[in-house]
């Protein structure tokens, strides 16, 4: 990669200088192998065998006054529009209570879906597209037309084709309909059926879930796995059954619903640190130690620290070297969700746990789910014996949620066994090359036009940034009209001045499908004027083509 | 040729600010009322600029003219 701390910027320099404070290297065994002096100060190589490089770049000023101005415009004209409903002017629309109900307390809370009404309606078009087809690297969309500004919708019939898929999280492209690829797959699905009628602790046990548990563990290097139907339910409703009232859970500042719900639904107490922040962990876990419960001052029964291999909405990998020392540390336990990492990153696609080249025997608890790089549905919870064991009598989604589907369990051991090569091919671990190599192509490209992306160089999330509000539903449906479909992310998911498109880049993209959405990436990105980066390279990247090809794996 | 492309820009400059104050998102009439209070404020700060401006300055520029004027006489009366 040539001269990253170009494109480094203020934040990431920070850190760095803040994090040789913290790492008195006496502590932590050295592996040998240290990077040279980067520009930034001097390196942290003692934990990180390889450049850890992530983007957080702050834009103009100009461009959060403007932001700001521009959901005030909003508001205003939501106020309006409110009036007139209220008073009868306009036609409402939202659910309303009948008329014999109004003297009740109100069912209907309506102050609370302003932001809802006035301002994701307009552009509401932008979401919950229906697609008709697999959600490869190209699909099918079902073509929608409103009359009404957004508030309902009609089919035209027709179906636009060949949508590149820059959404959907088909990291390793497994989401597929060859025939010979999922052959396996029909057999089961003629020899089971498809329904189970039964949860895992009564008779929905199959032999297809022994045996995906088992690949599960090989796959990882842990002990023992335990599979569930549904990712979410995995995260929240197996946080209830490992902690409770008197444990603590230290978790990220942007983690994913599930865990906080399932932090949440356990009653145990939750203190948050701010994103891939280790100082603030280290602050949170020194205190929690030397004071304890807060009344009774009693000592912490558990503390278990929630974080995610990558998180969906920013990019960026988790400091796996640094929470695995501070918890070694401070006796901590840690709660790994690669829902996004597993197969995504990795030299063999086995997580952010091979990425940084650490052993599984470090994580406690390793979480991921099939539904991102498997092309199925479901999760799962691995690591050692004991803890799995217990969960399988513990968990609430043991108890009582259906086992998952014996044709999606098939689905998943051949893409299992793809990956770590069991099926006689290399293909698995071309895929995985091909992701990478997708991922470092797309992303430099659009460092080099100029527009902000956050995140770490290695993680196929994109987030690019829109920050405007009116740059939202234009970027989607001018992106929709050049036949490439993207997602579009505002508040409340994100912070009130950071939306932003988030891309997945897939195995499955070809080169030339990369290099269509750049382009049109590109021509968008002039017309919306939306390369608000400070730091992009030059504007003749071609010159440089010929140096960096040396570079490329 | 050229008024082609001064008309493209100037269209183009149109989008950014119907995109920057949120008008892209707006249903027609919601449009009018926006842009007619906006050309309304301008038209009026412009003319108060139009009635004021030109009477404050001409009286600024007095005020430093007499100021300066009765530093020449001084020296002026000092020489002589």
């Amino acid at each position: 990669m040539a001269n990253p701390s170009a494109v480094c910027n203020g934040h990431l320099h920070h850190h760095h200088q803040k994090q040789n404070n913290l790492l008195k290297s006496g502590i932590y065994k050295k592996n040998g192998i240290t990077k040279g002096t980067k520009k930034n100060g001097v390196s942290n190589g003692t934990l990180y065998k390889k450049t850890f490089i992530e983007h957080f770049e702050q834009a103009p000023m100009y461009v959060a006054v403007l932001t700001f101005l521009g959901f005030g415009v909003g508001t205003i004209f939501g106020y309006l529009r409110d009036f007139m409903r209220a008073w009868g002017l306009e036609k409402r629309n939202v659910a309303a209570e009948r008329e014999q109900q109004k003297d009740f307390v109100p069912l209907y809370q309506d102050f609370e879906n302003f932001y809802t009404r006035n301002l994701y309606m307009r552009i509401r078009d932008n979401w919950n597209r229906p697609i008709c087809s697999v959600p490869g690297p190209q699909f099918d969309l079902m073509e929608r037309v409103t009359d009404d500004y957004n508030w309902t919708f009609r089919f035209t019939g027709r179906t636009i084709k060949n949508v590149i898929n820059m959404g959907s999280y088909n990291y390793l492209g497994f989401a597929e309909t060859d025939v010979n690829a999922l052959k396996t797959v029909t057999i089961e699905l003629q020899k089971y059926g498809t329904g189970i009628c039964s949860t895992r602790q009564e008779m929905g046990t199959l032999d297809k879930h022994v045996e995906l548990e088992k690949l599960v563990a090989n796959f990882l290097g842990v002990e023992d796995a335990m599979v569930f139907g549904m990712g979410f339910a995995t995260n929240s409703m197996n946080i209830p059954a490992l902690v409770g009232k008197g444990c603590l859970i230290l978790s990220d500042e942007l983690n994913h619903t599930s865990l906080i719900l399932g932090a949440r639904l356990s009653g145990a107490t939750i203190r948050i640190f701010k994103h891939n922040n280790m100082q603030s962990l280290e602050k949170l876990l020194r205190d929690a130690i030397i004071y304890g419960q807060p009344r009774s001052r009693r000592a912490w029964r558990k503390i278990i620290i929630l974080v995610e291999g990558i998180y969906s909405m920013e990019g960026s990998i988790v400091r796996l070297p640094e929470i695995v020392s501070l918890k070694k540390k401070y006796k901590a336990y840690l709660y790994l969700d690669e829902a996004h990492s597993i197969g995504a990153v990795g030299a063999t696609g086995r997580g952010v746990v091979e990425y940084f080249g650490m052993s599984p025997d470090d994580v406690d608890v390793l979480m991921g789910t099939f539904t991102k790089s498997f092309g199925a549905a479901g999760g799962y919870i691995a690591g050692k014996k004991d803890l799995v064991d217990f969960l399988r009598t513990h968990s609430h989604s043991a108890v009582y949620a259906t086992s998952m589907c014996p044709a999606v369990a098939e689905q998943i051991i051949r893409a299992m066994k793809c990956l770590m090569g069991l099926d006689g091919t290399t293909q698995g671990l071309q895929r995985v090359r091909q992701l990478g190599k997708n991922t470092r192509y797309f992303r430099r490209r659009l460092h080099e036009m100029g527009f902000i992306i956050y995140g770490n160089d290695d993680s196929p999330v994109v987030p690019l940034l829109l920050y405007m509000p009116g740059k939202i539903g234009a970027f989607a449906r001018r992106m929709l009209e050049k036949n490439i479909g993207v997602v579009v992310v505002g508040f409340p998911a994100t912070p009130i001045t950071e939306s932003r498109a988030r891309f997945c880049v897939s195995a499955a993209h070809t080169r030339e499908m990369l290099d269509t959405v750049l382009n049109a990436l590109d021509e968008l990105g002039d017309f919306l004027q939306l390369k608000y980066s400070r730091y992009s390279k030059s504007s003749h990247p071609e010159l440089y083509e010929e140096t960096r090809l040396e570079f490329e794996d | 040729m050229d008024i082609k492309s001064m008309k493209n820009y100037l269209y183009w400059l149109y989008c950014q600010f119907e995109l920057i104050t949120c008008s892209y998102l707006m249903e027609p009439w919601e449009k009018l009322l926006f842009y007619t209070f906006n050309i309304t404020m301008l038209v009026m700060v412009l003319y108060a600029a139009y009635i004021f401006v030109p009477v404050h300055v001409s009286t600024a520029f007095q005020f430093f003219l007499h100021l300066v004027g009765n530093q020449r006489e001084n020296t002026v009366s000092i020489l002589k």
